[in-house]
């Protein structure tokens, strides 16, 4: 032991503390000057290489690696095809031929052939496709290289008209908003038992959330892989997991003052944001999966979604189980959790792209990390015996439980 | 070229997910329990369907002028420095220098090449049979390549234990034997790559009585992978997708036209050559006088060769391809123009 330097103990006064304020001024430069030096260094730095190259870094004998990224294929008539494509690589790359299901096409691809790095960009392809069948396409460059995309079931794409946004619309009414406040309606039941069989279900609150969040969590790892080298897909996630919780935890103080405990009308407020922005990237993806003719809305799924999605609402009323909420309040928290199903199958089915989804997916797995959080803090205050008490434990595995079960009907 | 890999790659998403999901859904649609809802309805197929034509299935624009000439290179034949030995046989001698190249495959796309004297395919080297022929291989490519002929000769001059490494040169002398349809490519390994990289040609052996005459075109089959996953991206005769339909190639109506065609794309088990409105005499490798079958399509495995022989009685443009539907709408389809002869 004596042979290990230890730190010393931060009490141990060495030198007499000297507050930072209080550290005279050097004298010279002015603070702006340190502040923008290096930037105006790194500015000038920039300008050189952007003059001259690399200086002293020899340039590679062939092009960089290109890439390009199919974002969306939509099928706006009969007869014709749109590539909606973004450049996420380091290099302009040209486009040189288009290929659909292995046969050269003549295309349209107004704006020279070049695509510039971060440039989005249409090509338009007269090719008679056939309904409810799948097909290719790939883009050659200049280089030889490819890049595909599938259409998994060729269908007509929707157009913003009244007909697509009332599909949509109660797409979303189904999956989101009509489960939501059915589950709404435990309020009385979570009202009438007692306090052992509250602590339960919200435990099972607790437990449906977490299944939730890493359903999303995956969702959204999954689509940042399609997103566009350049845009960061991973980072994307990384702001909507960390960034959600610290935004809404700073909108909570300053809700609240400084005051730690939060009603347990917000508490619910809280989970039904949660679980509102959970559905949000539901809904998106529902939305473009309709929209791609990947999923027919059948009875089975529909019955599918009510299962999985009345828990929901389950989770939103519990907390509230010692309260007399105004039904107008009820309302609004059944609204903050469905209602983004219906926005995110507008926003799915006639926008889709993979930047936009995986934010949205991420910033759900957020707001439920902070709404777990928030339950566990109520768990605390409500002076149980906490979460590991083995009936609040076998209520989080059931919450769990009952997500996977209802999963098994509607794999979303 | 299928790419069933990449669409295995993707990843297992919620949207496959619901497709497997809609798969039951489907099943109950069928038990006319779908919710009516509007959009559902799918158009009846091929109502008001977009139909496409020939133009449509194309490559957008042209090779830039001045590259590698796809109609020249048919009738261009290289029947090298001939001069007679003191026995009397007739030398040859031919001069092939292997060299790195980007070509263009199809408008747009560049393919890093390794070429024999900077063209896919190499020159059209033609002798008679019994001739002596000799040929001086200088590589100046960036990798050891050689010559591998097709056809009869010593073991040594057979380019396949005798690599030529960058910067050296070696001599093939043999005489020409059977006469033929034969070709040469590099042997040197991995074969695969130095082969589909573009080092290949066709040696063309006359018989001493010669055949009637005709016009001869030489016709290679072959592909590029471009993007180097042991797929072709691009089919052709001679190097470049689609050339001779934007180019059709014209010959004079009632005149014999005789083809030298040689297959030696990769990747692909066949290739096959298939033309329209008429039939053709099949000579298989030109080694014999008789013809082997009259027919339309032939096809070819990779270093297969047919001489064809066919004369149009009737006007007008009439396709030529791939009978591998695939190949030809990646580049492999041509026409004949052919043309009345002016009175």
């Amino acid at each position: 032991m004596s042979n290990i330097q230890m730190p010393l103990p931060p009490e141990t006064p060495l030198k007499p503390v000297v507050p930072r304020s209080a550290v005279p001024p050097k004298a010279g430069l002015p603070l702006w000057v340190k502040g923008l030096g290096p930037l105006v260094l790194l500015a000038i730095l920039v300008a050189v290489f952007v003059k001259l190259g690399p200086v002293g870094v020899f340039q590679q004998g062939f092009p960089p690696v290109e890439e390009l990224t199919i974002e969306r294929i939509r099928l706006p008539a009969h007869g014709e095809m749109e590539v909606q494509v973004v450049n996420g690589g380091p290099e302009p790359v040209t486009v040189a031929q288009v290929m659909v299901d292995d046969a050269n096409w003549v295309h349209r691809l107004d704006g020279g052939r070049t695509i510039e790095r971060l440039e989005r960009r249409t090509i338009t392809i007269p090719y008679p496709w056939v309904e409810g069948e799948p097909h290719v396409i790939t883009l050659v460059t200049s280089t030889g290289l490819t890049f595909t995309k599938d259409v998994a079931v060729a269908t007509l794409s929707p157009s913003v008209d009244p007909r697509y946004l009332t599909t949509f619309a109660l797409l979303g009414v189904y999956a989101g908003v009509i489960p939501v406040f059915i589950g709404l309606l435990w309020l009385p039941f979570v009202r009438a038992i007692d306090r052992r069989w509250i602590d339960f279900f919200l435990s099972l609150t607790m437990g449906l959330l977490v299944f939730l969040g890493a359903d999303a969590l995956v969702e959204a790892l999954e689509t940042s892989g399609l997103v566009a080298g350049a845009y960061q897909g991973s980072a994307l996630v990384l702001f909507g997991l960390l960034g959600t919780p610290l935004v809404l935890g700073a909108l909570g103080h300053w809700r609240s003052g400084m005051r730690q405990e939060r009603t347990p009308l917000q508490v619910a407020g809280l989970i039904a944001l949660g679980i509102g922005l959970h559905n949000l990237g539901e809904g998106l993806a529902i939305g473009a999966s309709y929209a791609t003719g990947e999923i027919a809305l059948g009875t089975f799924l529909v019955i599918g979604f009510l299962l999985h999605n009345t828990t929901e609402g389950l989770g939103i009323v519990t907390p509230l189980a010692d309260q007399r909420p105004r039904f107008g309040s009820l309302v609004l928290l059944g609204a903050l959790a469905g209602v983004p199903t219906v926005l995110g199958a507008w926003l799915g089915g006639f926008t889709y792209s993979p930047v936009w989804t995986t934010l949205f997916f991420s910033i759900g797995v957020g707001a439920i990390i902070a709404v777990v959080y928030e339950l566990f803090r109520l768990f605390k205050r409500r002076a149980g015996a906490g979460i590991t008490a083995p009936l609040n434990a076998i209520g989080f595995m059931v919450g769990m439980v009952i997500m996977y079960g209802t999963g098994l009907l509607v794999p979303a | 070229m299928p790419r069933k890999k990449d669409l295995v790659n993707q990843a297992l998403s919620r949207r496959d997910l619901l497709k497997a999901g809609a798969l039951g859904t489907v099943g109950m649609a069928t038990a006319g329990s779908v919710l009516a809802l509007p959009g559902l309805g799918q158009e009846p197929s091929g109502a008001a369907q977009g139909q496409a034509s020939h133009h449509d299935m194309m490559t957008v624009g042209n090779i830039a002028p001045g590259s590698f000439d796809p109609t020249a290179f048919l009738t261009h034949f290289d029947t090298g420095r001939r001069s007679t030995l003191p026995s009397g046989q007739v030398l040859r001698e031919y001069e092939l220098i292997a060299e790195d190249r980007e070509i263009e495959v199809a408008p747009g796309v560049f393919y890093p090449a390794w070429t024999y004297n900077g063209q896919v395919p190499g020159p059209t080297i033609r002798c008679t049979e019994g001739d002596r022929i000799r040929v001086r291989f200088t590589n100046r490519g960036s990798h050891s390549h050689s010559i591998h002929f097709h056809g009869m000769h010593p073991s040594n001059m057979d380019g396949a234990f005798e690599p030529v490494h960058p910067g050296q040169s070696y001599v093939y002398e043999f005489n020409a034997e059977p006469f033929g349809l034969h070709l040469y490519h590099c042997h040197t390994v991995p074969i695969k790559r130095h082969i589909h990289k573009g080092l290949y040609g066709t040696f063309i052996v006359d018989p001493k009585s010669g055949r009637p005459p005709a016009r001869e075109m030489v016709m290679v089959m072959n592909g590029f992978d471009t993007n180097f996953d042991n797929e072709n991206e691009v089919y052709a005769v001679n190097s470049v997708a689609f050339h001779y339909q934007k180019n059709p190639i014209r010959i004079p109506r009632g005149e014999l036209v005789r083809l030298y065609v040689v297959n030696v794309t990769e990747f692909d088990l066949l290739n096959s050559f298939h033309i329209h409105g008429n039939l053709f005499r099949l000579y298989r490798t030109g080694t014999d006088l008789n013809r082997y079958e009259w027919t339309d399509v032939v096809a070819l495995c990779q270093g297969e060769r047919a001489i064809l022989e066919f004369t149009y009685n009737h006007p007008g443009p009439f396709m030529f391809h791939a009978h591998q539907s695939e190949f030809a709408e990646l580049g492999w389809s041509g026409v004949f123009l052919v043309e009345a002869p002016h009175v």
